[in-house]
């Protein structure tokens, strides 16, 4: 735990004491708002069942993050390589930010059926798009001393993108994939939410249903610390795979 | 070595010409400078060379051969460093070789040994962004000398450096290029780092790009920075600011 963590974690303790406090002293009712400790209290005697939904969002997540990168980095390849390209598919890609995800859900889940695909189909749509943005800005962003540098040592077009512009970009696919990461626990939640018998989406729907909140409010706790986490680990992979890239030494504190 | 013949180039369908009828030679080992204000066509000059522009109207030629793309015995060093960032120190100067896929065995080796002329031993696995501009600067110039090139083509390589480092590597330049039979043709904005280092000093006028005039300046190698206090040395600093002032201010007046 780096020492730059150590203030907002005591704003943390702080905040949740308070929060405690306030639920022991104000009479407010536990389904309105639960003191830290009951949300504990229920959140733990169903363990194994809350378990049982996070790894079922987890699944989702993932499945939609791997989706996200495996058709944003070829597709950014396509849109940064040509102009014609670009101005075919880019507009495309607006539009399909323009659509309301939420909105989307359910017409997928009548047309795919209630399984696995609608809901890792939303989660990509959530999260593709930011990965696509930064890595096609990253591969324009290749200063043209180095394209020069390419081309005086009679580089092809394959090795000016595999050889210079890729890796210039690392960064750049680095700051998408860590808002693909967060975005892909906001769609997985949102599909769950929509058609699902499983997830944390469907333990905070169901839990609200009959008025249990403290589990609702555990829920999105994990949440929180699921989206965390993958942030955490994606920053982790690009210091241990890119460790030109990540400049550890301007870091905001705490990330 | 280097030949230009009326060698005229127009960039964006016409409307501007950079460079017009320009003809020069450059004998092999030679070290040419190329001084002139902002616009007057230099660095175009030195990208026709490199094969990385093509002429509109005239010949390029290296060695009895058009240039029509960039060729492997002729490396450039960039006012910027231009290092790849992710790559340290030593697979940023055997880059080149790598991507022409002419890397062997011993490229290493000489890469290393490069280096250490150039007093970077030791800094072989940092990265770029942990050396000094300088040292930087140097990377980028043993990159280029690893191609073993047999024209160097500089454009302004030490103008984004403080004074005392580019007095420095000038000199340095100089003790490298006395090993070897490589001609250079070096672009700068400095007349003083032109007459100091040159064989020639070709001084161009803007607008189009011409020749003004080619000055020899008589200064007996190896060069030194007394040699800045000669006679020999005013005299021809003085004769290429006349030809590059002495154009401009008709025009502004």
């Amino acid at each position: 735990m780096p020492r730059s963590a150590l203030p907002a974690l005591l704003t943390l303790l702080v905040l949740g004491l308070g929060w405690e406090a306030a639920c022991r002293f104000i009479p407010i009712r536990e389904f309105v708002l639960p003191a830290p400790s009951a949300i504990w209290a229920q959140t733990y005697s169903v363990w194994p069942n809350v378990m049982h939904h996070t790894l079922a969002t987890l699944g989702t997540v993932a499945l939609g993050f791997a989706a996200s990168v495996a058709i944003s980095l070829p597709l950014a390849m396509l849109i940064a390589a040509s102009p014609a390209i670009s101005a075919a598919i880019y507009p495309l890609l607006v539009v399909t930010q323009a659509i309301p995800k939420v909105a989307l859900a359910p017409i997928l889940v009548v047309a795919l059926g209630a399984n696995e695909l609608p809901r890792v189909i939303v989660t990509f749509l959530v999260a593709f798009f930011p990965l696509v943005v930064g890595t096609v800005a990253g591969l324009l962003a290749t200063p043209a001393e180095l394209i020069e540098l390419g081309r005086a040592c009679r580089a092809s077009k394959w090795q000016e993108l595999t050889r210079i512009r890729l890796p210039f970009a690392i960064p750049f696919v680095f700051g998408g994939l860590k808002v693909a990461a967060a975005l892909a626990v906001v769609g997985a939640v949102v599909a769950e939410f929509v058609g699902a018998d499983a997830g944390l989406g469907y333990l905070i729907q169901t839990s609200m249903a009959f008025f249990k909140t403290p589990l609702a409010f555990g829920a999105v706790l994990i949440l929180a610390l699921m989206g965390i986490v993958l942030f955490q680990l994606v920053t982790l992979a690009e210091r241990l795979l890119f460790p030109w890239s990540s400049g550890a030494d301007q870091a905001p504190p705490g990330i | 070595m280097i030949r230009l013949q009326n060698v005229s180039k127009t960039f964006a369908r016409g409307s501007v010409e950079a460079l017009r009828d320009v003809s020069l030679t450059v004998a092999p080992g030679e070290f040419v400078a190329i001084v002139g204000a902002s616009g007057c066509g230099k660095s175009t000059l030195l990208r026709l060379v490199a094969g990385l522009v093509p002429v509109s109207t005239g010949q390029v030629s290296l060695g009895g051969t058009l240039v029509s793309a960039p060729r492997a015995d002729t490396a450039m060093v960039f006012q910027a460093p231009t290092l790849l960032p992710w790559a340290d120190v030593l697979r940023n100067v055997t880059f080149p070789l790598r991507l022409m896929g002419q890397a062997n065995a011993e490229t290493d080796a000489r890469a290393r040994a490069l280096l250490e002329t150039a007093g970077l031993k030791g800094f072989e696995h940092r990265l770029p962004k942990e050396l000094s501009g300088g040292m930087q600067q140097r990377v980028a110039i043993c990159r280029a000398l690893l191609q073993q090139p047999r024209v160097l083509l500089m454009d302004e390589p030490f103008g984004a450096l403080d004074a005392l480092t580019r007095e420095e590597m000038s000199l340095e330049l100089l003790r490298i290029w006395a090993g070897r039979n490589m001609a250079v043709l070096f672009v700068t904005h400095s007349i003083s780092e032109a007459v100091l280092l040159a064989d020639r000093v070709v001084v161009m006028s803007p607008r189009p790009g011409r020749i003004a005039e080619i000055i020899t300046p008589n200064l007996p190698r190896p060069r030194s920075f007394e040699q800045e206090g000669s006679a020999e040395f005013h005299s021809a600093a003085q004769r290429i600011r006349a030809l590059i002032y002495g154009e401009r201010l008709p025009r502004a007046a």
